[in-house]
């Protein structure tokens, strides 16, 4: 049962193949014997993914089943939810039984979905390898000496290890994509707004948003109508009307107009991967798609721009986090300083620490300008860029990541060459955009992902155009050895 | 060289709102600690702020109000720092796009004169929760119910000379904010908050002083006091070659002075930036017109039309058209009474001073507004004189009832009967032959002044229902007979 | 835009974060290249460039001001360090 796809999982059960509760069991049992290897998960929550199961069999026999009753997902551990232990990867959250149930929780137990547990992250999201959690570092599936990407690290490593047949992921700038991309999942980061950030531990508000880690797209189209929608409870969140996200992925491509933009193909670029991105080129254009060079220049300002924006927006979203109503509070403090200094200093871990200083830095008086306006003001000359490149073309392809999972404790002394990895992935999110990674090859036998981008709210297109490339390629059907 | 004080005021005014400016949890003064304090309002991981339709419709009130440019496109920012009764760690307040930009409004001097005050602007932010030192050892207790309470804070332009002018502004934004009904006022539950930034120069210099910011403090009288002790000690300090610190500093009520505050002196560097969890505040001219429109008549308006209606004076005219709750009062009784400068002379004397007497509002007064229209009438109509009317009026007070039911009860009816009238007049001429005879001896022009003694023994003898009027002129009719 | 261990010391203090003395260095380091990272963005002009704070065009949505929450306290307190008679403890604030 453990390596279908939510699509065939969702059969069986309409076809009564299998109960919820043996489904259900079976991932537990799973989790039970094999996560040892991946770390993938910070908690289990098997006794409410039983209860969950058991209340979505009973629905089903009473007739009242949705497409999704009675499916097992894991939840990224950023999502607050009732009951349950929700870390955020951190020491600060170890202790945290968070009262209330996220939006995107909310919704999940509404479509009958169970819980399997909460995945492992980057601490408060701050990561691309997966090595700032509090809890330790997932392992890559594809290789348990790399990475398997973060933030959303184990979320990647447990659907690819067949430990959760779908997960929740948030992306920031890039947690979503670039840990699909290192385990040969289809991932999806919606347009800004897309999903409810209610609940979600927010790292930078005007970044993060949440979506679906999946095998196929067809799959994470499952998982999009659980999420998507507006919320009453989140501000930002957007007042667009959601649409049946499975209903037109058969649509043909034909006529689809791809742009390549040149900056995403320098010379840098790690020609396998720029090779297999090539192909999968080659394969749209099979299918029927057109395909012309475009041009966002600002590209490489993403980086500097996001190292900016996210951690000034972090250093002022984890202020609240200082020992008073919840979570980590130092013992025996000597005074009120000395409570809120020891509280964060062992709370938080060195990344977190490190971005907090350079979002106050950045925010504080004199550097206001130089850092945090001018950062906002590149962010619209990217998201121009994008506007105006979508405005010639439906979608825009390039690499996820510009290589394939790196090795544990490989970048985790310079962080600058950290963030480089972030490259492809950051513009989108300062631009707001949705963007997909797919599976497309393997270069020495990790995973490589391709990036598809689209105009705002055109999740339904992007996953048209990555379903129907998996109709024709198999890459994602492919799987670690052993598993 | 003469000294100079330059005043500029910031009020914080709690708008009158249901819930939290971005919470569903009530505002209700006086419950159980923290028991009004959602997960939203103590600032639990992953919550979200969603702004109060009521706390921007009353923002902007306040804008028309003052007739102040209303930004059509306001913004949150956040005001980092860390306090224990903040829970997120930032205040959300408008630094950079607040909702109400400049304005102003009129004071009265007690000359006589007004004055202009400029309001710099007004904008929407959260109150933060309160901490409490007592009771615990070495510890401070934090109730987060007040956390995320609506305020106005309403920043004045520098513009006031003395304390006497900073408390009429007061009382003005306080005479508005009351009659819009956006905040009730209450100085002592902190509804209403006024911090003090007053500095000194000489007379006639461009440049200001180095300033002192002094908060907490809760009445009217003791801004007056505040700010007067704080312009003694800049002063004194200055002329014995000091320098004025810009500093925080708190004042003592029962010491009545101004003290530094350590905690404070720390140089805060708030880090503003818009908050990117609430999207900008975007109102167009049809929702200005439209809270225009609904405003309430304001204390000028309805001053000029006490005057020009009522024929009042501009004191009584001021007095009673500050607050919404007198002059609603009035009105009624006007109604009631038929005569408006009868009804401002009981309003603003018996009732006024019953009410100060006793400290009660005006709304909870004992005399409904109806009751003493009721009795004014009965004063109207010669039922009962303007003494009578004073003892039914105590009576009233302290047990209720209606002109009417105490006047029948405790047969206070005026006697109107000239034959009864004519009676009592005739006994008290016949008792006092002396005063008759002095009053023949007296030269024509000083008779007058002397029939007030009849005057007195007649009421007496009539228990003071005597019609005052009728009673005079018989007095009089029979005295002169008697000298002719 | 290179940070020594004062500017270090300074900006963790407005965070309210403790650094061990040993480490105070290493974060120095770390800043600075993270600075000189995003240093690249002086050398674009931005003029009469609006700074753009959030990714879609949209405005706030408003809140109807009815009560919507009722009394929890008792579950949201109990993941709080230290509450007493329904408030939560903290070391004496001195004002």
């Amino acid at each position: 049962m453990h390596n279908k796809t939510l699509a065939e999982l969702a059969q069986g059960l309409e076809q009564g193949d299998f109960s919820s509760v043996e489904l259900t069991q079976a991932y537990l049992d799973r989790i039970e014997s094999q996560d040892s290897k991946y770390n993938s998960y910070i908690t289990v929550t098997p006794e409410l993914a039983l209860e969950q199961a058991a209340a979505a069999d009973t629905a089903r026999q009473s007739g009242n089943a949705g497409p999704m009753t009675g499916i097992p997902v894991a939840h990224k551990d950023i999502f607050c939810t009732q009951g349950v232990r929700t870390s955020a990867g951190s020491k600060m959250l170890d202790n945290f039984i968070s009262p209330y149930d996220a939006t995107v929780i909310q919704k999940f137990n509404a479509a009958g979905c169970v819980s399997l547990g909460k995945t492992n992250m980057d601490e408060f999201a701050m990561g691309s390898s997966n090595e700032s959690s509090f809890y330790g570092a997932a392992r890559n599936p594809w290789h348990t000496d790399h990475v398997p990407g973060g933030s959303s690290g184990g979320s990647a490593a447990a659907v690819a290890a067949d430990l959760a047949p779908a997960a929740t992921g948030t992306d920031t700038g890039g947690s979503i994509r670039q840990p699909s991309a290192f385990c040969n999942l289809t991932g999806l980061k919606p347009t800004y707004g897309r999903v409810s950030r209610f609940g979600m531990i927010a790292y930078a508000s005007s970044l993060d948003q949440g979506g679906p880690m999946a095998k196929t797209a067809q799959d994470a189209a499952m998982m999009l109508n659980v999420m998507a929608g507006v919320d009453p409870m989140d501000s930002t969140s957007a007042d667009h009307p959601v649409a049946d996200y499975t209903a037109n992925l058969e649509q043909p491509l034909s006529g689809l107009k791809i742009g390549l933009p040149k900056e995403f193909f320098s010379d840098s670029l790690n020609p396998e991967i720029a090779a297999l991105i090539q192909g999968a080129v080659k394969e749209y254009e099979a299918l029927g798609a057109t395909v012309k060079e475009i041009s966002l220049p600002n590209t490489a300002l993403s980086v500097p721009a996001y190292y900016i924006i996210a951690p000034a927006e972090a250093s002022s979203n984890l202020s609240r986090f200082d020992g008073v109503r919840y979570g980590h509070r130092c013992d025996e403090p000597k005074d009120l300083e000395d409570m809120y200094k020891r509280t964060r200093g062992e709370g938080f871990g060195t990344e977190v620490k490190r971005r907090i200083m350079v979002g106050t830095y950045a925010l504080s008086e004199g550097f206001y300008d130089a850092y945090y306006k001018k950062a906002q003001q590149i962010r619209r000359l990217i998201q121009q860029d994008f506007v105006r490149a979508l405005s010639e073309v439906d979608v825009i392809m390039g690499p996820t990541t510009p290589s394939p999972a790196f090795r544990l404790g490989e970048k985790t002394s310079d962080p600058v060459e950290m963030y480089m990895e972030d490259i492809f992935t950051l513009s989108l999110n300062l631009a707001g955009l949705p963007g997909m990674s797919i599976p497309c090859g393997f270069s020495n036998g990790l995973p490589v992902g391709l990036q598809i981008i689209g105009n705002y709210f055109a999740e339904e297109k992007l996953l048209n155009v990555a379903h129907k490339y998996q109709q024709a390629t198999d890459w994602h059907t492919r799987k670690p050895e052993g598993i | 060289m003469e000294w100079e004080a330059v005043i500029g005021l910031e009020i914080h005014a709690q708008l009158a709102t249901n819930t939290k400016i971005f919470s569903g949890a009530s505002t209700a003064f006086g419950a159980e600690p923290n028991t009004q304090a959602c997960a939203v309002d103590l600032a639990l991981p992953g919550t979200l702020p969603v702004f109060n339709e009521s706390a921007l419709r009353m923002a902007v009130m306040f804008g028309t109000a003052i007739d102040a440019h209303i930004g059509k496109v306001s913004v949150f920012d956040r005001k980092n720092y860390f306090y224990p009764d903040l829970p997120k760690g930032y205040q959300t307040s408008q630094l950079f796009y607040p909702i109400v930009g400049e304005g102003h409004v009129d004071i009265e001097l007690s000359d006589g004169s007004t004055k202009r005050i400029g309001v710099t602007r007004a904008h929407l932010e959260e109150d933060a929760g309160k901490s409490l030192h007592e009771d615990f050892a070495n510890m401070t207790g934090i109730d987060l119910n007040r956390a995320g309470t609506p305020l106005l804070e309403i920043v004045s332009e520098p513009d006031m000379r003395s304390a006497e002018e900073a408390v009429a502004y007061v009382k003005k934004i306080h005479s508005i904010v009351t009659n819009l009904g956006i905040c009730d006022g209450n100085m002592a539950e902190g509804s209403f908050r006024c911090d003090c930034n007053v500095s000194v120069r000489y007379k006639g210099e461009e440049a200001f002083g180095n300033r002192t910011e002094t908060k907490n403090i809760n009445s009217f009288r003791f801004i007056e006091k505040a700010i007067k002790g704080e312009i003694e000690r800049q002063i004194d300090l200055l002329e014995d070659g000091g320098t004025i610190t810009q500093e925080t500093r708190l004042y003592d009520a029962d010491k009545d002075e101004t003290r530094s505050m350590r905690s404070k002196e720390e140089a805060n560097d708030y880090r503003y930036f818009p908050c990117p969890d609430l999207l900008p505040i975007v109102i167009d001219d049809d929702y200005i017109g439209a809270v225009r429109d609904s405003l309430p008549e304001m204390p000028d308006a309805r001053r000029a039309r006490f005057v020009e209606t009522y024929s009042l004076s501009e004191y009584d005219a001021g007095v009673l058209s500050n607050y919404k709750s007198l002059s609603d009062y009035f009105e009624t009784v006007v109604e009631q009474s038929g005569d408006a400068k009868l009804s401002a002379n009981w309003v603003m004397g018996e009732l006024s001073k019953h009410l100060n007497q006793n400290d009660t509002d005006i709304t909870a007064s004992p005399v409904s507004a109806a009751n003493l229209g009721g009795l004014l009438k009965r004063i109207k109509d010669n039922t009962i004189s303007g003494n009578i009317a004073k003892k039914v009026f105590e009576i009233m007070w302290a047990d209720g009832g209606t002109a009417d039911e105490v006047i029948e009860a405790k047969g206070l009816k005026q006697v109107t009967d000239t034959g009864a009238i004519e009676k009592m007049v005739e006994e008290v001429i016949a008792a006092n032959t002396a005063q008759v005879e002095q009053y023949k001896a007296a030269p024509v022009e000083k008779r007058g002044k002397m029939v007030g003694f009849f005057m007195g023994q007649v009421m007496k003898v009539s228990g003071g229902k005597a019609n005052p009027g009728q009673v005079q002129g018989l007095l009089k009719q029979k005295l002169d007979a008697l000298c002719d | 835009m290179a940070l020594n261990r004062t500017d270090v010391e300074k900006i963790a203090h407005l965070a309210r974060l403790q650094i061990e003395e040993s480490d105070v260095q290493a974060y120095a380091d770390n800043l600075s290249n993270i600075l000189d990272l995003v240093d690249q963005m002086q050398s674009v002009d931005t003029t009469d460039v609006s700074p753009l704070a959030h990714p879609l065009d949209a405005v706030q949505r408003l809140r109807a001001d009815v009560v919507t929450e009722e009394n929890q306290r008792e579950a949201l307190q109990s993941a709080a360090p230290a509450v007493e008679n329904g408030l939560f403890l903290v070391p004496k604030v001195i004002e």
